[in-house]
């Protein structure tokens, strides 16, 4: 049996139009050429708590409230039934939240513009902290057991040609813990590819600051090997007029948790945080982010699509999205699809989203997951279509929005042929 | 000159209430060039046989035979069957998300032909064919189906009959939820890929109104699963006047042809 689930914080009646015939979905609006004019203003109305149906009995609460700090004592340790770690596998996580992460960390080798610097640096350095702050056990372990720091400065109105490439090649399955600092200076432009090979058991902290005026894109591709363990902490912090372009793109790995977020500090920012996941069997592949509209007039927009195919292939996707209090004007979208090729595929799905003030531009959220079903197979079958070229082309189409994104012709190229052999592996 | 073939079809589907048959032997043949009209009320099993021919998995075929220049049918794929060449203009077509109408059309142009078409005509053809159907040039870049209005989808469902060139063509209710103006434009459409001389098409209709475009030769009428009548084009005329009710739900051709020979004495 296919296992399905879509939780949601309900704000507004759900849609009516359905997204692909046999979608569970939730949300103001599904499609694309009408999610713009879905966006309910929401006025007067405040949203603070939301349940979550089919929990495990944990009390909500704001995402506001959640404890950060640097010090891993300060974080219990994980029993699985925290709100942020009740869809994980703990016994997966290869000691990431109990272990000294003191293996062999991912090697970093980074090909860069001239334009752009790139330092390794000790645990003291004065830019390490700049950005982030753990918010988790496992994100404060690594940062406790870190040894050096990648950091990479693309300096002021300095425009990068060609992108920043960050290879983590994988050093075998000791527990280790990886650090890197990105920093877009005033009114820089440019894009920092990570990508992620080989086999770790790694936890990440990544850090970037995005200042006033700069445009940033951040790739991370996770094409780990099957039994790699990747959890990573992708925090950004926006200044005036900052433009971040965030694309998490997960594929490979045993358990691959990443966890990014977007913090406003000035108004006149903007964000787009997009993801792209394909699950095969027994892959566990997570994406929690977190948007914190604290200032007011920024706008954020947020797009994850996975695909899912195999028994035990299970993807969790949770997005927060707070609105406070000061963030009036703010304008926020986020949404997230799933399609389920075959029985046996679990996608937990849960859009957050938190209203402070009624002052806003828009707010507004979906989230829906389906299965490539019969009646798509039929219908292309009778245009004389092979079934699996037919699987091919609606997986292909579906993450093409996604892939089209990225921009960097290299990677779209390889992300395209990554998606055609995960569907080529496909055993049903 | 090709030859469908269709010889006491009984089909059924399972419901939750159990099995149900539907289709309680049905027998038709169809040459090439030849057009015949099947013509029912709702829920006599029209769809039933059209998506049975096509390959539909929820339809059941428990005994009887269809096949194609004597080629079993039944045992070829979904796929298989559109690529020897039968199409099923469906009457609720699929929306396809994803898949941009462009890609889907070359794909399966692609697949039919066995070869990929010469990109530069075939854009031109595709180009063509929609401005004779009048169907926006924008409709190329959106995905299959998606959003498309009930005409729309079956302007779209004609275009692919007139680019994909099946031996067999079969309209299900093609003309339903369709204008006068929509209906005129796709009967054209069936009219031009008939015109070319190498297909027959089964029309499968609730109402007469698309007989005053595409003439049939022969008029089959369908209830509770069976062929009640048979007749050329003055059937359909007599239908339009009097209605089905004629045909009690039940009564086989047997009681029919009783009842008209006894009404002619
Ligand atoms: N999936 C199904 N589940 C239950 N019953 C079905 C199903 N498909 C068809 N039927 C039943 O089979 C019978 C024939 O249906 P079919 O759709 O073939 O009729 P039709 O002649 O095409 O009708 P219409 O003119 O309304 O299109 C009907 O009684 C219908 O309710
Ligand atoms: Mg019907």
């Amino acid at each position: 049996m296919t296992d399905i689930t879509t939780e949601k914080a309900r704000i507004g009646a759900p849609s009516a139009q359905p997204f692909i015939n046999g979608f569970t979905e939730e949300g103001e609006s599904l499609s694309p050429l009408n999610a713009a004019a879905s966006k309910s203003p929401l006025a007067g109305e405040a949203v603070k708590r939301h349940s979550h149906g089919g929990g495990v009995g944990i009390p909500d609460s704001s995402r506001a409230g959640r404890l950060t700090s640097y010090k891993l004592a300060d974080f219990k340790p994980l029993t699985g039934m925290e709100e942020d770690w009740r869809f994980t596998p703990l016994k997966r996580l290869r000691g990431l939240h109990t272990e000294v992460l003191n293996g062999a960390a991912p090697t970093v080798s980074v090909t860069a513009p001239d334009s752009v610097t790139v330092e390794t640096v000790g645990r003291d350095d004065r830019r390490i902290g700049s950005a982030a702050i753990p918010e988790d056990r496992v994100s404060a372990n690594a940062w406790e057991n870190f040894t050096e720091a990648t950091v990479i400065t693309v300096p002021a109105e300095v425009q990068a040609d060609g992108e920043v490439s960050v290879l983590l090649t994988g050093q075998g399955t000791e527990a280790s813990a990886q650090h890197v600092v990105i920093i877009a200076e005033k009114f820089s432009k440019s894009v920092v590819v990570l990508d992620h090979q080989g086999t770790a058991v790694v936890s990440e902290n990544i850090e970037i600051l995005v200042e006033d005026g700069a445009q940033l894109t951040v790739i991370s591709l996770q094409e780990w090997n099957d039994d790699a363990v990747h959890a990573s902490s992708q925090q950004a912090k926006l200044g005036r007029d900052a433009k971040f372009k965030h694309i998490v793109v997960s594929l490979g790995g045993d358990l691959v948790r990443v966890t990014p977020s977007a913090r406003f500090t000035a108004p006149g920012a903007e964000v787009e945080l997009f993801g792209l996941y394909f699950a095969d069997a027994g892959q566990h592949l997570e994406q929690r982010l977190f948007v914190d509209h604290a200032v007011a007039n920024c706008k954020s927009n947020v797009l994850y699509k996975g695909a899912l195919q195999g028994r035990n292939a299970h993807t969790v996707w949770v997005g927060d999205v707070l609105i406070r209090k000061e963030a009036e004007g703010t304008d926020t979208y986020e949404a997230n699809r799933n399609l389920v090729l075959t029985d046996g595929a679990r996608a937990d799905s849960v859009p957050n989203l938190e209203i402070e003030t009624g002052l806003i531009a828009g707010a507004g959220h979906a989230s829906a997951t389906g299965r490539f079903d019969d009646q798509h197979l039929f219908y292309l079958m009778a245009r004389g279509i092979p079934e699996e070229v037919a699987r091919r082309l609606v997986v292909r189409g579906f993450l093409n929005e996604i892939i089209q994104q990225i921009k960097v012709p290299a990677i779209e190229e390889r992300l395209t042929d990554a998606v055609e052999r995960e569907l080529a592996a496909t055993n049903h | 000159m090709s030859t469908l073939e269709i010889k006491d079809l009984h089909v059924s589907i399972d419901t939750e209430q159990g099995t149900k048959e539907i289709l309680k032997g049905v027998s038709l043949t169809i040459r090439t060039g030849e057009t015949h009209a099947i013509m029912g009320p709702n829920g006599s099993g029209k769809s039933t046989l059209a998506s049975t021919i096509a390959g539909h998995p929820r339809y059941n075929v428990t005994s009887g035979s269809i096949t194609l220049d004597g080629e079993d049918v039944l045992a070829m794929s979904v796929d298989e069957r559109a690529r020897a060449g039968l199409f099923l203009a469906m009457q609720y077509p699929v929306e396809v998300p994803g898949v941009s109408m462009t890609n889907f059309l070359r794909t399966a142009k692609t697949a039919i032909d066995g070869e990929a078409p010469k990109l530069r005509t075939w854009t031109k053809d595709v180009k063509a064919a929609m401005a004779q159907l009048r169907i926006d040039a924008d409709f190329t870049q959106r995905n299959v189906n998606e959003g498309f209005s009930g005409g729309e989808k079956k302007r779209v469902e004609i275009l692919q009959l007139e680019l994909f060139k099946p031996k067999f063509a079969i309209l299900d209710e093609t003309d339903s939820g369709l204008d006068v103006d929509a209906l005129k434009v796709v009967s054209e459409g069936v009219n031009r890929a008939h015109a070319e001389g190498n297909m027959g098409t089964l029309l499968i209709t609730h109402y007469t109104r698309i007989l005053r475009y595409i003439k049939p030769e022969f008029v089959h009428v369908f209830v509770d699963g069976q062929v009640v009548e048979e007749g050329g084009p003055e059937l359909a005329d007599r239908l339009e006047e009097e209605g089905y009710d004629r045909y009690a739900t039940g009564a086989g051709a047997a009681t029919i042809a009783a009842a008209d020979a006894a009404a002619q004495a």
